[in-house]
């Protein structure tokens, strides 16, 4: 598959890496070009200096015969607009956006996003294993 | 009216002190406190701490209720999801947002903000009207209908200068709908109205056969 992350923090540069040994052509981008350190020296993919909430980077990092498309910066409403750019003008076939807030996560879930929330999951799962 | 805009930055302020002056009932939405004490000791108490993209935040000051929901932070981003928040969460009825990325108004459309004013488009806008030579201005957007009204000026140099209406190649889909001549009262041509220089026409045409319109304005073909 082609998959293009949005975001070069710990969880997308290791979600780079991961996709990237499972053979799968992975393009990350970030705005800040030393985020890429974070990338193991065998990342086969390609890491681009860009803003995923303007078109020409996304058409850059190959959006348009991208499969997926992963928003995993630190901006809950960069997510959800590049999310939308990916969806609704570039038709990508699978959109996964990370929304921290789980308010606004349920509203753009309830508009047909892929959304997740790692607060709530966090949470949860902390709320699970204190219990347990 | 009951309007809300979101940010309180230096647009959002004299938007602001405009909407409170026309009589309007006006909140501001701001995150940083600092900025957020200076409106209101300035002009009272219209300006509510908060994120403008939380829902919870926007239930508090009775978005529900709000006629009208405007978003002017300087991040596109956070603009569009104010904007969807107020929308879907609260069902305002008109929501506009400001976009430094002019190229943004069509998503921002397609995603149901009703406006978007973006200043670099107005900018070029007010320049393209204020410079003469400029050949076609685009005066409004009939979006429904797919048509732009469009101002056309006729150089002393056009080779159209004393030729009739009926001898232009006008494109199927442009028509001339008035002439402002240089002098004297605008009027509605007819196919033997004579083209003079300075005049100025306004022309109903689709955003494609733009450039068609203004060739054949010129007297030069199309390209």
């Amino acid at each position: 598959m082609k998959i293009v992350i949005m975001g070069c923090g710990r969880v997308g540069a290791r979600l780079a890496s991961l996709l990237d040994e499972d053979g799968h052509k992975v393009t990350i981008l970030d705005i800040d070009t030393y985020s890429f350190r974070r990338l193991p020296p065998s990342f086969g993919g390609m890491a681009l200096f860009g803003n995923g909430i303007d078109e020409e980077a996304l058409k850059r990092a190959g959006i348009e015969e991208a499969d997926v498309f992963v928003a995993l910066t630190q901006g809950d409403n960069r997510n959800v607009m590049s999310c939308q750019i990916a969806r609704h003008i570039f038709n990508v076939p699978r959109v996964v956006c990370r929304i921290y807030d789980p308010l606004r996560e349920e509203m753009y879930s309830a508009l047909g996003l892929e959304t997740l929330s790692p607060t709530k999951i966090f949470a949860q799962l902390l709320k699970e294993r204190i219990e347990g | 009216m009951y309007i809300i805009v979101i940010g309180g930055g230096r647009l959002g302020y004299y938007l602001l002190k405009a909407l409170l002056n026309e009589g309007h009932e006006v909140l501001v939405l701001e995150k940083d406190a600092r900025i957020c004490k200076t409106i209101t000791d300035e002009l009272g108490s219209v300006c509510f701490r908060g994120d403008g993209c939380e829902a919870a935040t926007l239930a508090e000051v009775g978005t529900g209720r709000a006629d009208m929901f405007v978003a002017v932070t300087g991040d596109d981003e956070d603009n569009l999801v104010a904007c969807q928040v107020a929308r879907h969460k609260h069902n305002v009825p008109r929501t506009i947002a400001r976009i430094r990325n002019p190229k943004n108004a069509v998503l921002f459309k397609k995603l149901g903000v009703d406006v978007t004013v973006s200043s670099t488009d107005l900018i070029l806008e007010a320049i393209e009207r204020e410079v003469p030579t400029h050949p076609v201005t685009q005066l409004l957007t009939l979006e429904e209908k797919g048509l732009v009204i469009v101002d056309v000026k006729i150089s002393p140099e056009s080779a159209t200068v004393g030729k009739t209406v009926k001898d232009l190649s006008l494109p199927r889909e442009s028509k001339l709908a008035i002439i402002i001549p240089a002098e004297g009262s605008a009027y509605v041509p007819i196919a033997s109205t004579v083209l003079q220089a300075g005049d100025q026409i306004i022309a109903v045409t689709t955003p494609e056969s733009k450039e068609g319109l203004r060739a054949a304005l010129r007297g030069i073909e199309a390209g």
